[in-house]
């Protein structure tokens, strides 16, 4: 296998594995999930394999059956497609690495069909990542919606309705993204990204591409949580099955920021986006507005999953600011958080799974400080986890920050500047107080005698410990060893 | 002013479609009206590639040894037609999975009213 | 200025510790061994910078980068050399004295103790030594999280309140702190610590000078303890009294005047400072926190909070020094740096040792209690009088200095400050002297000193600044140092 086909191999595993999933599942149930993470695996090794390769040799542009383009497909393998494949890809196997002992008690009968849906919704993601072509962004987009929404409904009682209205939202922003690449078909006459990208500059002004521009952002939008079109995340979080959050939050609206990052910086750059009216500084304070938001209600929430479910919209908030401020640096901490928040947001997941695994819940107001006897390791990596995302060093989190910071102060932004520094304070309130009840006695509550010496150190498998610790760790040396990524960051940035 | 309607009489009847599916999947209070809604939406976006497609005194992309080849305004535009075929596609799968999860939704709270299931999770 | 890594190693050398430390938490002594020799091995390796500082001669270690050009970078200058040697020194006896009281109070978590105390003198040493404001940033924020748990110490009520006071005021410090260092790094492309200030003649735009100014007064003026910000500083006192020892009188208050004259010194620059009238604002604030905190301090009957509350006047003493912008005042500050940390760890010591021993907590239970300690209690005598500007305390020289450089620089208003603190200072400590001595006691009989694990390191805290007071170059040649330093920064600006 060469390097050519690398683009097209690593989406492929997961439909090669889709399809074998069921076949074998059929006949021996319990092979779905050696399967599974055998497959996220391969695509997890071929996406690390290719991002070598990358590095070492440059783009790769694979046109499928020879037809060239922009009459043919093809799948564009650049720097920001490297990056993002890595990502989310060992996110994937990460946790699916840590749903077997999960699948097992909550969706027991189901678990060939959900593995088999999982890989479909790689497929989509890492299709989505890969081409290079909008109408084939568009498939690979419905094909993971669709499965999303099959996941979110294997959850608990309230899980279909969630997953109903996350439908409803999500095809409704499908559509206005397929309108909306309407209306650029009609002004370039063309689908391929890399041409329409040449033709842009000159129909920037003209009424059908703004159309276009709004449409598209507006569906992509509601697909990546940007506010006000976040309204089916926290419902669908919460009520989906401990697996599916952690699969779905980390990598589901990454996605989604990924086709705005392509669409407004690639495809429209910079000074055709902002040609009739300021798109970006619309796009800037929706976002703006998303971070606080997500922040404030995160304080209200008394459910770590739907804590955590806010929390994310908080964070792509960040994504996008970054992105609409168009300059190095904001560049720079948007993509830096598509990896950290990424790593932080699987790493809380699987802790918020790894309690309910054990406790049967994951309600805050019961936390107490046995916890962090009967799972010091998981309280741990939470304990890491949450000072990186309130933005405390020597955490990825904080390098992130220090980037949009320098972002929105280079274009002398000070609203925005306002927003991210009051936004790691909000987030400490939330963060600490889940600490602070599991890290300490409450003092209102007399603890009977005896009771401190009885509590036994109940940590779950190591199967499941795993790839949170792995995750935590990533976390600690990605901060430390920022640079190695961001000088990575630096030469994405288009023009 | 009369250009501006008569002469893009097809974009304002798709938005119009659109709009009314919109209205449906915005304003119903039953899921399966939602549903109904969004099925007309996706079909006015259909509609609207297949209508960029088409071209004054052109046939159907299916080559008649009367109209040269060479000549692209003999024949309409293939591509909007191939790419819709694709979203019908999309749009029906994404039927089935409405389908099955209203289903699932009924088994479990016996109503299909979007208020009275809000009720039932508070 | 010499290229090593040996600044690098005092920072480390206690961060090895930690893992040794939680190892040992079964074996108390073990445990503690590796904290005194953890202690010791530090002070020796920041006794090797000593002669370097005393030439003037800066050891600089650059680490690796963690931002597009700008390096971890920790360098050894006179001033961080100074402020090293001062916190590393006292480490060793509160360590000695730490072992006394957890054993004699007795206090749990022993080990959670130890490992953040090592965690947090690693901070120290990092503050000291960092060479520009991000890597200051980075060590400040540390050391914010390694106190939280100290504070937070006896999980009661008041101790889970005071912790969340705490991490309120810093981490708002550490935002603000943020915005300065990446306002400034926009515009100037250097973050660097030079003596002499980075905004002299450089390009950083005049109208946003005041503004950056009051970003970072706010960023070090909380630990600092400026007034109206200090109130985290008497809530603090609910933590165990070796941690307010060391921790609030030397490590983080002192981190905090260090970053103040970091700020002054070396950011901004004594012609910056004087041409835009921030040494104005400045000396307002100070000079109103030593009065107002001295008054305060009066009608406190807690001995410790009392004291904390002369902590807090006693800081503004290092920052009115910075603030009179001449050579005699900043050398006094920075005196005072040194010689108000041995005095006020003395008279925690005693708080502490009174504690320990009698349990007893308020300033109208003293009484008679000099027979049963006599050297404790005349051990918080000579302190009392050093605070006080009495000679032949150390406390008498530093003040001195500061007098002499308002009158150096034509003010005669921070005179008269500094003479009424003075008084009032006697005010509020006389009465515990006299009560101590001069009352009869109650309930005292059986009762002796504490134990020697703690009167000893009170006794030497007290003669130290005795014999610093008669001979200041005694121990190490700090005196000249101070000098060093405060030519240092007079001297840069002329270049």
């Amino acid at each position: 296998m060469t390097a050519y086909q690398l683009p097209v191999f690593i989406p492929f595993t997961y439909l090669a594995f889709a399809v074998l999933i069921p076949l074998v599942g059929l006949w021996k149930r319990k092979l779905s999930h050696p399967m599974a993470v055998t497959g996220s695996g391969l695509a997890a090794g071929l996406s690390l394999y290719g991002f070598a390769a990358y590095v070492n040799t440059g783009p790769i542009h694979h046109t499928f059956g020879g037809w060239q383009p922009p009459i043919g497909i093809e799948f564009v393998y650049d720097g920001l497609s490297a990056f993002f494949l890595l990502v989310i890809n060992m996110v994937a196997f990460l946790v699916l690495l840590h749903s077997k002992p999960v699948a097992a008690r909550e969706f027991r009968g189901k678990r060939m069909p959900f593995y088999s849906v999982t890989m479909l919704l790689m497929l989509g993601f890492n299709g989505i990542v890969s081409t290079g072509d909008l109408f084939n962004l568009y498939v690979f987009l419905e094909i993971s919606s669709l499965s999303s929404y099959g996941l979110i409904a294997i959850g608990n009682r309230h899980a279909p309705f969630a997953a109903f209205r996350y439908l409803v939202l999500g095809t409704i922003g499908g559509s206005m993204y397929l309108l909306g690449l309407g209306f650029l078909y009609i002004s370039t006459g063309t689908l391929n990204i890399i041409d329409m990208a040449a033709m842009l500059p000159h129909f920037a002004g003209k009424p059908p591409v703004l159309t276009g521009l709004i449409l598209m952002t507006v569906g992509i939008g509601i697909k990546a949580a940007l506010f006000p079109m976040h309204g089916w995340l926290p419902d669908a979080y919460t009520f989906a099955s401990s697996t599916s959050s952690a699969l779905i939050a980390p990598t589901g609206t990454k996605v989604g920021a990924y086709i705005l990052i392509r669409v407004l910086l690639y495809l429209f750059g910079i000074e055709s986006m902002d040609a009739v009216f300021k798109v970006s500084s619309v796009l800037g304070m929706l976002a703006g507005a998303g971070i606080l938001y997500g922040s404030i209600m995160a304080i209200a929430q008394s459910e770590l999953k739907r804590m955590l479910a806010y929390s994310s919209v908080s964070q792509i908030g960040y994504i996008i600011m970054g992105l609409s401020l168009a300059n190095p640096a904001g560049f720079v901490g948007a993509v830096l958080h598509v990896l950290n928040h990424a790593a932080m947001k699987a790493c809380l997941f699987l802790v918020a799974a790894n309690l309910r695994f054990r406790e049967g819940h994951s309600n805050i107001r019961l936390f107490n400080d046995t916890y962090r006897k009967k799972y010091p390791w998981t309280m741990a990596c939470f304990t890491v986890a949450a000072v990186s995302m309130v933005g405390l060093p020597p955490m990825a989190g904080f390098f992130s920050k220090w980037y949009l910071v320098l972002g929105t102060i280079a274009n002398a932004n000070w609203v925005l500047l306002a927003v991210i520094l009051m936004s790691s304070l909000l987030n400490a309130v939330y963060f600490f107080r889940v600490l602070e009840k599991v890290y300490m006695k409450n003092p209102d509550k007399e603890s009977p005698a005896g009771e401190e010496a009885v509590v036994m150190n109940r940590e779950v498998k190591p199967l499941m410990l795993a790839p949170v610790v792995i995750l935590a760790t990533g976390i600690i040396v990605i901060g430390i060893m920022n640079m190695s990524v961001v000088s990575y960051i630096l030469k994405m940035f288009p023009g | 002013m009369c250009d501006f309607f008569l002469g893009h009489y097809s974009y304002w009847l798709t938005m119009f479609l659109l709009c009314i599916g919109l209205y449906g999947v915005l304003m119903k209070k039953n899921l399966v009206k939602k549903t109904i809604g969004l099925t007309i939406l996706q079909s006015s976006i259909i509609l609207f590639y297949v209508s960029i497609a088409a071209k004054w005194d052109a046939t159907v992309p299916i080559s008649d040894p009367s109209r040269p080849v060479t000549d692209a305004s003999n024949y309409l535009n293939p591509l909007p037609h191939t790419l819709m075929l694709t979203a019908i596609v999309v749009g029906v799968a994404t039927l089935g999975v409405a389908f099955a999860l209203l289903m699932a939704i009924f088994n479990r709270y016996q109503s299909l009213d979007e208020q009275e299931i809000l009720d039932m999770i508070e | 200025m010499v290229e090593s890594f040996a600044p690098l190693f005092p920072v480390l050398v206690s961060l090895g510790a930690v893992p040794l430390i939680v190892a040992s938490r079964n074996k108390p002594n073990l445990r503690e061994s590796w904290t005194i020799l953890a202690a010791l091995s530090k002070f020796f390796l920041v006794l090797n910078l000593l002669p370097y500082a005393s030439q003037g001669i800066t050891v600089e270690a650059k680490i690796f980068e963690i931002s597009p050009g700008l390096p971890l970078l920790l360098r050894a200058d006179p001033f961080g050399v100074y402020f090293a040697t001062v916190a590393s020194g006292l480490w060793i006896l509160t360590s000695f004295y730490s072992i006394g009281y957890v054993r004699g109070a007795p206090e749990k978590k022993q080990t959670r103790y130890f490992s953040c105390f090592a965690v947090c003198l690693s901070a120290t040493m990092g503050i000291a030594f960092a060479g520009n404001l991000l890597t200051f940033i980075l060590f400040y924020e540390i050391l914010t999280l390694a106190t939280y748990p100290l504070v937070i110490h006896k999980e009661n009520k008041e101790a889970i309140g005071a912790g969340r006071q705490y991490l309120i005021y810093t981490l708002t410090a550490g935002v603000l702190l943020i915005a300065g260092t990446a306002i400034i790094y926009s515009s100037i492309g250097q973050i660097d610590f030079r003596a002499g200030g980075i905004l002299g003649n450089s390009a950083f735009p005049s109208n946003m000078m005041v503004w950056v100014f009051l970003l970072f007064l706010g960023g070090v003026g909380v630990k600092s303890a400026l007034m109206p910000i200090h109130s985290w500083l008497p809530s603090a006192m609910a933590a165990p009294t070796p941690v307010s020892a060391l921790l609030h009188a030397v490590a983080v208050v002192k981190s905090g005047v260090f970053g103040m004259i970091r700020v002054v010194g070396y950011v901004f620059g004594t012609e910056v400072m004087a041409g835009f009238g921030l040494n104005d604002i400045l000396i307002t604030v100070s000079g109103a926190t030593i009065i107002l905190a001295s008054l305060m301090a009066f009608s406190q009957d807690n001995l410790k909070r009392r004291l904390a509350y002369s902590t807090v006047g006693h800081l503004s003493y290092v920052v009115l020094g910075a603030a009179l912008l001449t050579p005699l005042g900043m050398a006094g500050g920075v005196m005072h740096i040194a010689a108000h940390a041995t005095m006020k760890i003395t008279l925690f010591f005693c708080a502490g040792a009174i504690y320990v021993n009698l349990h007893r907590q308020n300033i109208s239970d003293l009484d008679g209690i000099a027979k049963v300690m006599p050297f404790t209690m005349a051990s918080f005598t000579i302190a009392s009088m050093g605070l006080a500007g009495l000679p032949p305390v150390n406390g008498f020289l530093s003040k001195w200095y500061l007098a002499m450089g308002s009158l150096e620089g034509h003010m005669v208003v921070p005179v008269l400050i500094l003479i009424v603190s003075g008084v009032l200072n006697v005010g509020y400590f006389f009465p515990i002297v006299h009560r101590a001595y001069f009352h009869r006691g109650v309930g005292l009989s059986g009762h002796g000193e504490a134990s020697p694990f703690m009167v000893v390191p009170i006794v030497i805290t007290a003669l130290l600044s005795v014999l610093l007071g008669i001979f200041p170059n005694l121990f190490f040649g700090l005196f000249d140092i101070a000098g060093v330093v405060s030519a240092s920064i007079f001297e840069g600006v002329a270049r």
